[in-house]
């Protein structure tokens, strides 16, 4: 059975200077912009990864880039650790605190600075969510491509962190392919700009480097992304499978056509039913795996690229395929993919995996996790994107019952081993966090590791920066800590 | 998510019922970007994620309410955006209507505050009372900028500037007209409290345009306030009395005469009608009448929608069409009014961000002045920018908050319809001053 995960010994010394540490913070932040009392501190104490939680010592609420810079200049000089933070929808536990933390909440700083059409970028404060980048260009034609199924509540800043994917990313690309620069201040106060407004910087790409850090090497405070032309039109198209099997074939084989649609999404049948029952998008309830195929383009080009998927589709025993005929319904499709996690919640507690794997093993990874998840006495939903290969099963359980919830977890972490054998990775988009740091010596040599915390201690000698994630907490040798 | 609950507490039906509820949230945070109260201070607290922690840390613990949880429940509007973003089904507004339930029982709020709370519940359901009040607010007005010195005493600024300037005429409650065709439906029309005061020529307006379409009104004796504005103070006695009573009158008609509807104006208590079913589950006399009387609560847009009224030429006046919280997240209507709207030749715009509450909300923009002023500039701005040459609303909270930040005339749809079908021009427009685009259109019959 799975070991629940540990976080860092909370700092004594920290602790015990708690009320000094608040009253110095209330002299660097306006008294909205602070929450000390314990009952205030509570809501802040998990991301979406609710199994686990622990209360901060504070959080911070900055308004600017200036306050943020005191806090951290202030947390670094007494050896306080920060959890940088965003909408808080991390599923790897990213956001979670820790008893001697100070949680720096990035959700006061919500402008977007300015929208570029002649060099198409956008400037934005890291608070700003994800969608509200592309509402804001929308009616221009122009949107911000990555689009993780939470866009509606995830922040830049947290989707930086986490380098952040999503159903569109198959074409687009993830976060670090549409992120054009960052104002980021570093753990002593320092402010620093990375990047711009072009596709490349001169030098060692830092930027590169900064996206998917999970907050452990600087708080992003402004980011710079790239805008995209909205195409001509765009069509999602639903293929229904009588097994997973041929649906997971299926993926593979359009990718290996050379055919790069916008989207391959993929729903199993307790995932339709989960998605039907909040969106009514008319998802077939009949068939046992559903692909989410969205071309764009021209309708010529629509139609072409239709035709060779309809046809690789058919080679894989399609029962149904169902086009959209209005942008109502195509909205619904999406609307109902994108909530199905949250959906979930109607039927189950659920843990999310994402790990990612080689296409051509996805049917193999799809059977082996249902065993893996029978095998406990628990029930598996899979809604992911299988264009990317990045499997999401999301492991139903009951939170109330701790043998269960134990269950979930050590299937889970198969789950993840089970992706690594396949020649994957553990994690796809939802990044390390606290969820697979122990994992990580399954991925990688202690080498590996040991280069990747350099890199962190050169941003970060005193590891106060989230210092519970990413890295398993033994073996830490580079670490103050 | 997980709870901890002891059998004993679990044995308490509401307590049982919040924790079925808590048990759906996932925390996944969806909620919190619809959230007016969460975009406009950006703290986790002032979320609907952040409230249902705390409301779940209150109601585990089982202790009384802390000054920090009520801070932040008292925030909240009630305007239910979290319960249509939720993908997960989470019934928000039954678990924040335990919590201020709770907090009514078990905390001493301040002395202003308990004043100002009383004041209100002993005023605003009581149409006598409330217009005497308003008679005196005007007399006051002068003040109100005296009082919003005083953070304890701002309530009260806000209230004496809410306070319409000129008296609202009494529309003669005039008996409706004898049907001579066969009827097309017989249907009660809530007389209401607040709005009857304010602006009774919505409810006018109603009475016009049904009884123009064959629709025989009734109405039955003994009805008032529906109990909205006290049970969103946590009052839950009160709330539970005006319930009763009005079931009681409405019963009494529907096992008499019969009715096909019973029809709401004002959405805000709309919502609150159709809820009495479950207000009531626990009280074995009220429970099954209760439920009853629920099911046949209607907004008057939707029993309008029921009547096929004849599509009309249009006519060249745009509609910024404000949906009112309590229409489109407590009661899901949407379309409706808008079809309506454009069926009667109306163009309709809609005004972005139109999930977001003005800030009206009850009684909230008196308790919470600076968040409502802030949320109705936003509104506003949103408001003016379709450039509309009227707005039309379905809740007179909206239109009396709206209109005291826009230069565009605020009427109730209803208004506009009546109108259309042959009414007379909304006193609104008439004056306004705005020149009348509008061509007249012959009264139509069905
Ligand atoms: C229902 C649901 C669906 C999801 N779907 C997807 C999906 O399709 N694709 C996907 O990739 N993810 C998905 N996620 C995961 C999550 O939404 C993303 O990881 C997202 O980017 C987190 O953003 P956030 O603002 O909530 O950040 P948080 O959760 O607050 O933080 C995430 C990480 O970033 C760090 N961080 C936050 N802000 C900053 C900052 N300003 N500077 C530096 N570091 C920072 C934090 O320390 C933490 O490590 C989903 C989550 C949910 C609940
Ligand atoms: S959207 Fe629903 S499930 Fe998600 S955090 Fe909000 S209430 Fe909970
Ligand atoms: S009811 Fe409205 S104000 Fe209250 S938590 Fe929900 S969205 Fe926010």
């Amino acid at each position: 059975m799975a070991e629940a995960i540990q976080f860092l010994v909370p700092r004594d010394n920290v602790l015990a200077r708690r009320l000094s540490i608040i009253s110095d913070l209330a002299d660097l932040l306006p008294p909205e912009c602070l929450v000390h009392e314990a009952r205030g501190l509570a809501p802040f104490e998990t991301d979406a990864f609710i199994a686990y939680r622990r209360v901060p010592l504070a959080v911070a609420l900055p308004r600017t880039t200036v306050q943020v810079a005191a806090v951290l200049k202030y947390c670094h000089r007494y050896d306080i650790p920060v959890v940088p933070r965003g909408a808080g929808t991390s599923l790897s536990g990213g956001a979670i605190p820790q008893e001697d933390a100070v949680v720096l909440c990035l959700s006061k700083m919500t402008r977007i600075i300015e929208i570029d059409y002649a060099n198409r970028t956008a400037t934005v404060q890291a608070g700003v969510t994800n969608l509200s980048i592309s509402d804001a260009v929308g009616t221009d034609g122009f949107f911000y491509a990555p689009d993780p199924s939470s866009q509606l509540a995830c922040t830049i800043g947290g989707n930086i962190g986490m380098n952040s994917g999503g159903a569109h990313c198959l074409k687009y690309g993830v976060t670090t392919n549409n992120l054009l620069g960052v104002k980021l201040v570093l753990i002593d106060g320092t402010v620093v700009e990375l990047g711009g407004k072009h596709l490349d910087a001169a030098g060692y790409d830092l930027l590169g480097l900064v996206c998917g850090s999970e907050g452990q090497l600087g708080v992003v405070t402004e980011a710079t992304v790239r805008l995209i032309a909205k195409p001509e039109g765009a069509r999602p198209v639903l293929f229904g499978f009588d097994t997973c099997d041929e649906a997971g074939a299926c993926v593979a084989d359009i990718i290996a056509a050379g055919i790069i649609p916008v989207a391959i999404e993929f729903m199993d049948k307790p995932a339709i039913e989960i998605c039907e029952a909040f969106a009514k998008a008319g998802y077939p309830l009949d068939v046992a795996a559903l692909l989410i195929v969205e071309v764009e383009g021209s309708e010529a080009e629509m139609d072409a690229m239709l035709a060779s998927i309809v046809e690789i589709a058919g080679r894989h025993g399609v029962r149904k395929v169902r086009e959209c005929q209005s942008a109502t319904e195509a909205a619904l499709i999406w609307k109902g993919r994108k909530s199905a996690f949250g959906a979930t919640g109607r039927i189950a507690d659920y843990i999310c995996m994402d790990g990612t794997v080689p296409l051509g093993k996805l049917s193999y990874v799809l059977g082996r996790t249902a065993q893996i998840v029978e095998g406990f006495g628990l029930r598996v939903a899979n809604v992911f994107h299988a264009g990317d290969g990045n499997m999401h099963p999301l492991i139903l359980f009951n939170a109330n019952d701790p043998v269960e919830a134990a269950k979930a977890e050590a299937a889970g972490n198969e789950i993840l081993k089970l992706c690594v054998e396949a020649g994957g990775c553990l994690t796809g988009e939802h990044g390390v966090g606290i969820e697979k740091r122990d994992l990580m010596r399954y991925q990688y040599s202690d080498i590996d590791l040991a280069q990747q915390m350099d890199v962190r201690g050169a941003f970060d000698e005193k590891w106060l920066l989230n210092p519970s994630k990413v890295f398993p907490l033994d073996g830490r040798i580079r670490a103050a800590c | 998510m997980q709870t901890s609950f002891t059998t004993e507490q679990l044995a308490d039906p509401n307590v049982a019922e919040s924790e079925k509820i808590l048990r759906r949230c996932v925390h996944c945070g969806f909620c919190t970007a619809t959230c007016p109260t969460y975009v406009t201070l950006g703290n986790e607290l002032d979320s609907p994620r952040g409230r249902i922690y705390l409301i779940k840390e209150m109601l585990e613990n089982g202790r009384p309410a802390d000054a920090e949880t009520v801070t932040h429940i008292d925030r909240c509007l009630s305007c239910l955006s979290c319960v249509t973003t939720c993908p997960s089904g989470v019934d928000y507004m039954h678990l924040v209507d335990h919590a201020r339930a709770h907090i009514e029982n078990t905390y001493r709020r301040p002395l202003a505050d308990r004043l100002i709370r009383s004041l209100l519940a002993a005023i605003l359901p009581y149409p006598a009372r409330f217009r005497a009040a308003l008679q005196l607010a005007r007399l006051g007005r002068p003040l109100a900028p005296v009082f919003a010195r005083v953070p304890a005493l701002a309530p009260i600024a806000a209230m004496l500037s809410l306070a319409p300037v000129r008296r609202a005429r009494t529309a003669a409650v005039t008996d409706p007209q004898p049907v001579s065709t066969p009827r097309r439906g017989r249907v009660a029309i809530l007389s209401g409290c607040a709005q009857s005061v304010l602006d009774p020529g919505i409810n006018a307006a109603t009475r016009r345009l049904l009884t123009r379409f064959d629709v025989e009104i009734v109405a039955p004796r003994g009805e008032g306030c529906c109990g909205a504005l006290v049970h969103h103070l946590g009052r839950e006695d009160e709330a539970l009395a005006f319930a009763r009573r009005n079931v009681d009158a409405w019963i009494g008609e529907i096992e008499g005469g019969g009715l096909d509807a019973i029809i709401i104006t004002a959405s805000g208590c709309g919502t609150t009608v159709k809820d009495y079913g479950h207000m009531l589950r626990l009280d074995p006399l009220y429970a099954d009448k209760a439920a009853r009387v629920s099911a046949l609560a209607r907004d008057i847009t939707e029993y309008l929608s029921t009547l096929d009224l004849p599509v009309l030429e249009s006519r060249r006046l745009s509609v910024a069409y404000h949906s009112a919280c309590s229409l489109q997240h407590g009661q899901r209507i949407t379309a409706l009014p808008k079809l309506l709207l454009k069926a009667a030749g109306f163009t309709v715009r809609d005004p972005a961000e139109g999930h977001l509450c003005c800030g009206s909300a009850g009684t909230y923009n008196i308790l919470q002045p600076e968040i409502s002023a802030q949320l109705k500039a936003r509104k506003v701005k949103n408001i003016d920018a379709t450039k509309a040459d009227v707005v039309a609303a379905g809740n007179i909270g909206c239109m009396t908050q709206i209109a005291t930040g826009t230069a565009i005339p605020v009427v109730h749809t209803v208004e506009l319809l009546d109108w259309a079908y042959g009414g007379p021009k909304p006193a609104k427009l008439a004056t306004s001053g705005r020149k009348d685009r509008a061509r007249p259109v012959a009264a139509a019959r069905v």
